[in-house]
């Protein structure tokens, strides 16, 4: 039994520690670790360090050395430090590896080492140099925030999307705080510092103090402060040699602790007590070790989701390890192994010594269809990296055509993008990469890609059709479009003319269009068009009046209206009216204006084309039924009938009707019998009709 | 509420309740009280999916219609844009934003495309400056509108013309999205077929949606057996005839819109004692029209012709159900028979309507012109003299009847023919013109490029070995009770629907020929089922199959279809989707084209 305990010494009176090495660091230190500037991610994650940092004595030509490793102390990368002096190294939540120069610029390493981008946090920093800096993670991601030499405050609460904010003044700091720290309070980030006996709270807007409740009185200064990682808690040490730990909106106090030691310490930081998993704070002397607390909240480790996990393993280039246990925990393939392929493809796509055919056939084997891969995003990568010929290959397997067309258009590839378009059917995406051409290309060059791509010009030219009606023109210009270039003159005939001699003029152009396009019909109505528009224009001079638009047929009517008769009958003849519909369209003009002497004239004027049973129509519409029966006599046999029974006279339409030995005749003049004195006439039908059977 | 929607072989309101979840979803997104800007052409098919209260208890305490200049004063926190993805519309409600009063509070500004989210129209907001105003953009798929238990329409009025004259095929990516949204909550459909260039684009575009979501696997037990794509210029004659059924005739008297109809108050009058006898001028009575009626549900799709017969049944039977309460003597019998009088009135009101409806088209069926102009589409359909012109056409214009009749006609009378001879066809242009207006020129060239009043091309007419091969003149005709589709016309066997019949038995091979002379390409597509979805079949369990009409469909071709699915030995029963329910009036008007 006396093996297992025989490493642990006691701390205190109730604990127990013991120490022992996990893991043996694969590094050769000459220089004493203090001496480095060192950052190790949270979770376990990777450990920066970078060794021979600019000090004043050592000579100019040393160049440091930026070295990673991983937590349990294999090294994965080691490069030289080219670019300025670094004044503080720090992990970002996506494990990058954040290098804040002294001049305010920051540079971003990916784990391995591999340069990624670089930002500057702004002008101001640039100007007075950064005095201090800290990383620290919220919800929104990981941020910087900066003491410069002029003793304000810039900071970003998000490296990914750089928003810089310039912190109010402090009035008074003239020199480095005694400590600070960044805080994060209903989703705002906050600065808070110490200058002697006083604490400062600095948000977007202004500076304010703030005091500590219930801290032990005769305070001087804070030698150190420490946020708990999720912002809950704040531990303040104080020149007492008093530890305060209360909540970080420094509402309420939870302990107070007095350890009677008055230097200041190393280090200070949140953990969770051994065994009671409570919140507890560590603090760290040069030789001494303190762990104070009584808060009652767990550290939650479970922060680090299986998602994020993944994450680090695929950070690591451990895909098939990571691909096992996506399989071990049976997760749904769009979460698990879809998404590690797609990193394992987007790591694939930078190994520049492969040929871009040799990469899109091995990307494409191993993902084949799997659902949720998204070969688009690898295809961005490529493009990232210089490949677009790489890029294109991995779009061609990308089934979604949305996906697609935007890159394909970010990478010039205009027209690509545009079959691409069309092939998916969805005209929205088709409209957008034709507007797109529009801006990009010249327009001889726009014409004739559209030219090429029926569906896309039939679109455009819907567009142009309500938003430039001028480049509609052209288009069917381009393609000799007479047809629709002659229809585009008729409209315009009517929309962007007022003046006659515009309208006509417009329509002479459509003449010549339809002439070209031989559409002889389009043309010849249209010339008599213009015939019309100008004598409707004369007899608008000569008669006043409205002529303008009227159709022929009412033009006529019109004239026959306010009795303009022998013009009427001039402009029929020389339009060609046929005979049959000039005679119903003067029967009607007579019958409305109740012309009933002239109608009569015109009835013997010669015989009428469309029978006699017309005029009886009219009259009986005009109810005058006497005017009616003068031309029932002269209608033709076969609609006599109909006429008398127009008319009401049942009694010589059944007499028609049995003369001509017609069955249909006599059933219908019967269903009409339903008067009291239609009783004789109904008796003689079915006399006839009994006859008629006999036979 | 909407009952009858679950009352068919395939139950619609799953899809109702699917998009309604949509709509609350997304009002929800946008917290607090909320006024909403309509596009007042959607206010027609929203009715169909959420009444007001639904709206309400989303908190949405305004509605206003879309309109220029500043939006009407309303102290809500949300105001919400549902808008049909168009530029015009982008420009009014750039105008609305930016003439907000700016000391007012602000009101958070959202839009809701329907059906789709639209690139163009954004960019549009953008170039106004307005883009950034609004918090939530966002799209709602009301692609296929459930009308009734066996009815789906897109009520896309312009999709037709866009696919036929324009050549802009967004109603039919819209009608891809529409039937991969039916897949989703009925299973994949494991046969397609279809007819015309349309029906293949929207094949196409399906395949390839379903190529681009790979893990989406449907689970579902297919509902649907086959889908039949019809493309509305593979028969064009159907919708140009004059509907013979009751519902069909309602349509093409006074225009069914949103299954509601307008009729003239006259026949309405209520004849409630104790009002004096002023005449009020009254409003049109409107009525909606579905199968929720029981008795509409019975006569809508017979010959307007059988309809009386049932009519006077039905009285019968409620006048001797309302005389049943004088045997009832007991307490028990009484109250027997109270339980059922809301029942009975409400028959009692069905019937007083229908017989007024019918009345009213009676007055117009029994007229002489009715007869004439019957009379001359029948004999076009049936192939007699539709090579010459027609004299009562003739007659039509020179007493310048509606250009639209006249119109319809000339269509028939060119569809018959194959197309019209130049003489025939520009003497009847020149009369037109002449007679109605030069500016209907535009017209006539937009009804050539559809296909509907064209040349005949070689001088080769088609028509009638279409016309024999497809039985679609049938003399012998049952209107009372019919034993084939025909009656729907009076002897006319709709085309398209002729179609669908022959593909479900005996197939289409047996007409390769006709189906060569129809426009388009016809095909035949499978998707794959995974082995656990395949359908094994019970003795005698009819076949469901999905006929889609890309460019419209009328009431008496959804009747022919429902008379199919009805008959004892048909073996096959179709659920319809189309673009929009049309009648040939409403569609000639869709091209019609006024430059003033």
């Amino acid at each position: 039994m006396d093996c297992y305990t025989a490493d642990w010494n006691p701390l205190g009176e109730a604990a127990f520690y013991r120490k022992f090495e996990l893991y043996s660091m694969d590094w050769d230190l000459k220089e004493p670790l203090r001496d480095c500037l060192v950052a190790a991610a949270p979770y376990g994650g990777p450990i920066a360090l970078l060794r021979n940092p600019w000090k004043k004595e050592k000579s100019p030509s040393i160049r440091p050395l930026l070295q990673i490793y991983s937590s349990s102390g294999v090294a994965l990368a080691s490069l030289l430090w080219k670019s300025g002096p670094v004044v503080l190294l720090g992990w970002s939540a996506e494990e990058e590896l954040l290098c804040v120069q002294e001049d305010g610029s920051v540079l971003v390493y990916g784990l391995h080492g591999d340069f990624r981008r670089h930002f500057s946090m702004g002008n101001e920093v640039l100007q007075n140099r950064v005095l201090d800096a800290r990383v620290f993670h919220t919800e929104f991601g990981s941020g910087i925030a900066i003491l410069t030499g002029a003793h304000r405050f810039t900071l970003t609460a998000n490296v990914g999307d750089l928003k810089l904010r310039r912190m109010p003044e402090v009035p008074g700091l003239q020199a480095l705080p005694s400590c600070w720290t960044v805080l994060f309070q209903d989703r705002v980030t906050l600065v808070l510092l110490a200058i002697g006996p006083d604490l400062y709270l600095l948000d977007n807007t202004a500076c304010s103090g703030v005091v500590p409740p219930g801290l032990a009185p005769g305070v001087s200064d804070f030698l150190q402060m420490a946020v708990s990682f999720n912002y809950r808690y704040l531990a303040l040490f104080t020149d007492t040699g008093h530890i305060w730990m209360g909540l970080a909106s420094l509402k309420e106090k939870l302990y107070e602790f007095n350890c009677n030691i008055r230097a200041p310490p190393k280090q200070m930081a949140w953990c969770s007590r051994p065994k009671s998993k409570q919140k507890a704070i560590v603090v760290a002397w040069e030789r001494r070790l303190l762990v104070a607390g009584d808060a009652p909240e767990s550290i939650q480790y479970k922060q680090l989701t299986i998602e994020v996990l993944l994450d680090r393993l695929v950070l690591r280039r451990l895909y098939p390890l990571a691909i096992q246990i996506c399989e071990y925990l049976r997760l749904p393939e769009v979460q698990g192994i879809s998404r590690i392929l797609a990193h394992w493809a987007c790591y694939k796509v930078q190994q520049k010594d492969v040929s871009d055919e040799d990469v899109a056939r091995a990307i494409n084997q191993k993902l084949g269809d799997t659902p949720g891969v998204s070969y688009s995003d690898i295809a961005a990568r490529a493009y990232g990296c210089g490949r677009t010929e790489l890029a294109i290959k991995l779009l061609e397997y990308e089934p979604r055509s949305g996906e697609q067309v935007p890159l394909l258009l970010k990478m010039k590839r205009s027209k690509l993008a545009l079959s691409k378009a069309i092939e998916s059917g969805d005209t929205d995406l088709v409209f957008t990469v034709v507007l797109h051409l529009k801006n990009e290309l010249n327009r001889g060059d726009f014409f004739m890609t559209l030219r090429n791509q029926p569906v896309a010009l039939s679109l455009y030219r819907q567009f142009c059709k309500h938003q430039e009606l001028e480049t509609l023109k052209d288009l069917y210009n381009q393609d000799d479009n007479h047809q629709e270039l002659g229809n585009f003159h008729i409209r315009a005939s009517y929309a962007a003319e007022e003046r006659i001699e515009g309208r006509v003029a417009a329509l002479q152009t459509a003449v010549d269009e339809y002439y070209k396009a031989k559409n002889e019909f389009a043309a010849k109505a249209t010339e008599e068009q213009m015939r019309l528009l100008r004598l409707q224009r004369r007899l608008e001079d000569e008669l006043g009046g409205h002529f303008l638009d009227l159709s022929l047929h009412d033009t006529v009517t019109s004239l026959l209206l306010s009795g303009n008769n022998k013009r009427a009958e001039q402009l029929a003849r020389d339009f060609r009216i046929p005979d049959k519909r000039f005679w119903w369209l003067k029967l009607t003009a007579l019958a409305d204006r109740e012309d009933w002497e002239e109608l009569e004239k015109f009835s013997k004027s010669k015989k009428s084309p469309i029978g006699y049973l017309p005029f009886v129509e009219v009259c009986m519409k005009r109810r005058n039924k006497f005017e009616a029966k003068k031309f029932a006599a002269r209608v033709s046999p076969e609609q006599k009938v109909k006429a008398f029974l127009l008319i009401g006279d049942v009694t010589q339409a059944a007499d028609v009707a049995i003369e001509r030995r017609n069955e249909a005749e006599l059933s219908l003049v019967l269903s009409h019998c339903t008067g009291a004195s239609d009783g004789a006439t109904a008796d003689k039908i079915q006399r006839a009709r009994a006859l008629a059977q006999r036979k | 509420m909407a009952a009858h929607l679950s009352y068919g072989r395939v139950n619609l309101n799953v899809l109702r309740e699917a998009v309604r979840r949509e709509l609350r979803e997304f009002l929800d997104k946008c917290a607090g009280s909320k006024a909403i800007v309509w596009d007042e052409y959607l206010t027609g098919p929203f009715g169909l999916i959420a009444q007001y209260s639904l709206l309400k208890e989303h908190e949405v305490e305004k509605m206003f219609t879309l309109k220029g200049s500043r939006l009407p004063a309303a102290d809500v926190k949300n105001i919400i844009f549902f808008v049909r993805p168009r530029l015009e519309l982008m420009d009014i409600i750039a105008e609305n934003v930016l003439s907000e009063d700016r000391r007012s509070p602000a009101r958070d500004f959202h839009i809701l495309f329907v059906p789709r989210r639209s690139l163009l129209c954004e960019q549009r907001l953008k170039d106004q400056g307005v883009l950034g105003s609004f918090i939530h953009r966002e799209e709602y798929s009301l692609d296929l509108i459930p009308f009734d238990g066996d009815l789906l329409s897109m009520e896309s009025e312009s999709a037709f013309k866009e696919c036929y004259l324009e050549n802009d095929q967004t109603s039919l990516y819209h009608a891809a999205k529409g039937l991969m949204t039916l897949q989703a909550l009925y299973g994949t459909i494991p046969q397609i077929f279809g007819k015309g260039e349309c029906a293949r684009q929207v094949a196409n575009v399906m395949i390839r949606m379903k190529r681009e979501f790979p893990g989406s696997q449907n689970s579902i037990f297919p509902v649907f057996d086959t889908l039949l794509l019809l493309d509305r210029n593979v028969d064009l004659l159907t919708p140009l005839a004059t509907q013979l059924t009751y519902e069909g005739l309602i349509d093409e008297i006074y225009g069914i819109q949103n299954s509601y109809v307008k009729l003239p108050p006259e026949k309405f009058a209520s004849k409630k004692q104790g009002e004096s006898g002023k005449e009020l001028p009254m409003e049109a009575k409107k009525l909606q029209l579905n199968s929720a009626e029981e008795l509409y549900a019975e006569i809508r799709d017979k010959n307007f012709n059988a309809v009386g017969s049932v009519l006077s049944k039905k009285a019968k039977i409620i006048s001797a159900a309302f005389e049943e309460r004088h045997n009832a003597k007991t307490v028990g019998e009484i109250k027997q028979f109270v339980s059922q009088l809301p029942h009975m009135q409400a028959a009692r009101g069905s019937l007083a309507n229908h017989t007024s409806i019918a009345e009213l088209i009676k007055d117009v069926t029994t007229s002489e012109d009715f007869f004439d102009k019957l009379t001359v589409e029948q004999e076009f359909m049936s192939g007699i003299d539709t090579d010459k012109v027609n004299n009562y056409i003739e007659d039509c214009i020179a007493q310048k009847h509606p250009l639209i009749k006249i119109l319809r006609l000339v269509c028939l009378q060119s569809v018959c023919n194959s197309g019209l001879k130049q003489k025939v066809l520009d003497y009847y242009k020149r009369e037109i013109l002449q007679t109605y207006g030069y500016e209907h020129m535009l017209t006539l060239n937009n009804l050539e490029q559809a296909g509907l009043l064209r040349p005949q091309a070689g001088g080769r007419n088609n028509y009638p070995t279409i016309r024999k091969t497809l039985r679609l003149w049938m003399d012998d005709v049952n209107e009372q009770n019919p034993n084939d589709i025909s009656y729907v016309y009076s002897g006319y066997a709709p085309l398209s629907v002729r179609l669908a019949q022959l593909l479900a038995r005996p197939g289409w091979r047996s007409i390769e020929e006709v189906l060569k002379m129809l426009p388009g390409p016809h095909f035949e597509e499978r998707q794959q089922l995974p082995a656990g979805l395949q359908k094994r079949r019970q003795q005698g369990e009819n076949r469901v199959t999905l006929v889609f009409f890309l460019g419209g469909v009328t009431y008496a071709e959804i009747a022919a279809l429902r008379f199919l699915s009805q008959m004892e030995d048909g073996g096959t029963e179709y659920v319809i989707a189309t673009t929009k329910l049309m009648n040939g009036t409403s569609w000639i008007e869709s091209l019609m084209e006024k430059p003033f």
